[in-house]
């Protein structure tokens, strides 16, 4: 999944990655392409993570992880990171989910039980901002749900906001009209993706 | 003659009034003024409002301040993390109160109350439960939710170096909140690892003006966080 998303971002791209899957997109970027990573706890050119015994405390990614910044990466305040990502100037962000839906809104903040803790980051932020937003997600949950639904049961991160949905049995892109197939993983076939999506897909 | 350099951190916290909104720099460990909040439960001041982009981990740092029960309300993004248990049991408990922003609307909040700007208008959080009850407004046909600025009685930040003036320069991802906190309250205090003379940070260099800035301590081997989470350590030690 991370090698696909990778293989959709133009060189020159500014992008933000999500915590955890999402920052394994770095990994995979095809050699020739220039891409720069932006963390929003105020680093533009995020590099990969440090060796060993060169871990620092005060360089960190949004998921706390101890990350590196390469020659001509810049810091700023959490205003001006913001600025980047609200104003439009990031290109694309790749995020997590708990739910799409089939209009492009994203759930993937809160399950909105009750005795969760609620916390948003900046995800909210992200998506209403940033140019093109991937998701990144299974196709069900552990327990076999659909997470690609009709309509999000859990609280909205925003509203028709997903561009494109990634998952380990297809790509999904999100038009005007609905949720269309671009590509299958191998062995899959559209009948079966139809019976593990809530959504109706579209061909 | 202007001198903002403090030579005790308790001398630096000493005015934290009960009640107070306090902002408290750093995402994660990255930029938090553990020293200073160490100070500030020495001091003892309760029924505090915080702002910080998240609630501490361990028992050392903002962690232990809400343990002391100093802190009656957090207003943040993130208030769990790895490591983090003491707010979530106070929260579920519902013995401490939390405001949830989205946290560039939170980094908003806090640059537009330094700015002298009370109240904006943000795309994020539109239809969704954080925007509940909030004016909404159009504007070239997108829809925008209205949020207010936010100042505090005092900021605590922490930086790398700092001179009298109060001119500051950050370390890395440390920078963070820390530069608009500056701004947003009536009293700054600022922890810098180093004191540096007069002209010593090249006036193309300074982040933080000094005029935001109110009282300077230097503590030149600050703890870090992950090191005392990870050996279990608490603050009173």
């Amino acid at each position: 999944m991370a090698q696909k998303v990778a293989m959709d971002i133009p060189d020159g791209s500014y992008v933000n990655l999500g915590i955890g899957i999402p920052e394994m997109v770095a990994g995979h970027v095809p050699e020739g392409r220039e891409v720069i990573y932006h963390t929003e706890n105020g680093l533009l050119g995020m590099g990969p993570n440090p060796a060993e015994g060169k871990e620092d405390p005060e360089l960190i990614n949004a998921g706390k992880k101890y990350v590196t910044a390469i020659p001509g990466a810049c810091f700023f305040h959490h205003a001006d990171s913001f600025t980047m990502i609200r104003g439009k100037h990031i290109d694309v962000c790749v995020l997590g989910a708990m739910q799409v839906a089939e209009n492009g809104s994203l759930a993937n903040w809160s399950t909105g039980a009750k005795n969760a803790i609620p916390a948003v980051g900046g995800a909210m932020d992200l998506v209403a901002g940033v140019k093109t937003i991937y998701v990144i997600t299974q196709h069900v949950t552990k327990h076999g749900d659909a997470k690609i639904v009709k309509e999000c049961t859990y609280p909205l991160t925003g509203k028709q906001v997903v561009d494109r949905i990634y998952t380990n049995l297809a790509i999904l892109d999100v038009k005007e009209d609905g949720l269309y197939v671009k590509e299958m993983a191998p062995g899959v076939n559209f009948e079966y993706l139809q019976s593990v999506t809530e959504a109706e897909l579209h061909q | 003659m202007i001198n903002k350099i403090i030579n005790s951190t308790d001398r630096a916290v000493a005015g934290i009034f009960d009640g107070a909104t306090v902002m408290i720099g750093g995402f994660g460990e990255a930029g938090s003024p553990i020293e200073l909040i160490h100070a500030l439960i020495d001091h003892g001041a309760k029924d505090l409002t915080v702002v910080s982009n998240n609630t501490g981990s361990g028992h050392v740092g903002l962690a232990a301040l809400i343990e002391n029960r100093q802190v009656k309300k957090m207003i943040c993004s993130f208030p769990r993390t790895a490591n983090s248990t003491v707010f979530p049991e106070l929260y579920n408990a519902g013995e401490i109160e939390l405001e949830l922003v989205p946290q560039g609307t939170l980094a908003e909040r806090i640059r537009a109350g330094g700015a002298g700007i009370p109240a904006f208008y943000t795309p994020s959080s539109v239809h969704t439960p954080l925007a509940e009850g909030k004016e909404i407004r159009e504007f070239n046909g997108e829809t925008y939710v209205m949020e207010y600025g936010i100042r505090a009685d005092f900021s605590l930040v922490k930086c790398l170096h700092a001179d009298r003036y109060g001119n500051l320069v950050y370390n890395k991802t440390a920078r963070n909140f820390g530069p608009i906190m500056c701004t947003a309250a009536e009293t700054t205090i600022v922890q810098a690892k180093k004191l540096v003379e007069l002209g010593e940070i090249n006036p193309e260099h300074v982040v933080t003006p000094g005029i935001f800035v109110n009282k300077v301590v230097e503590v030149t081997d600050p703890q870090e966080e992950s090191k005392l989470v990870r050996e279990e350590r608490r603050y009173p030690w």
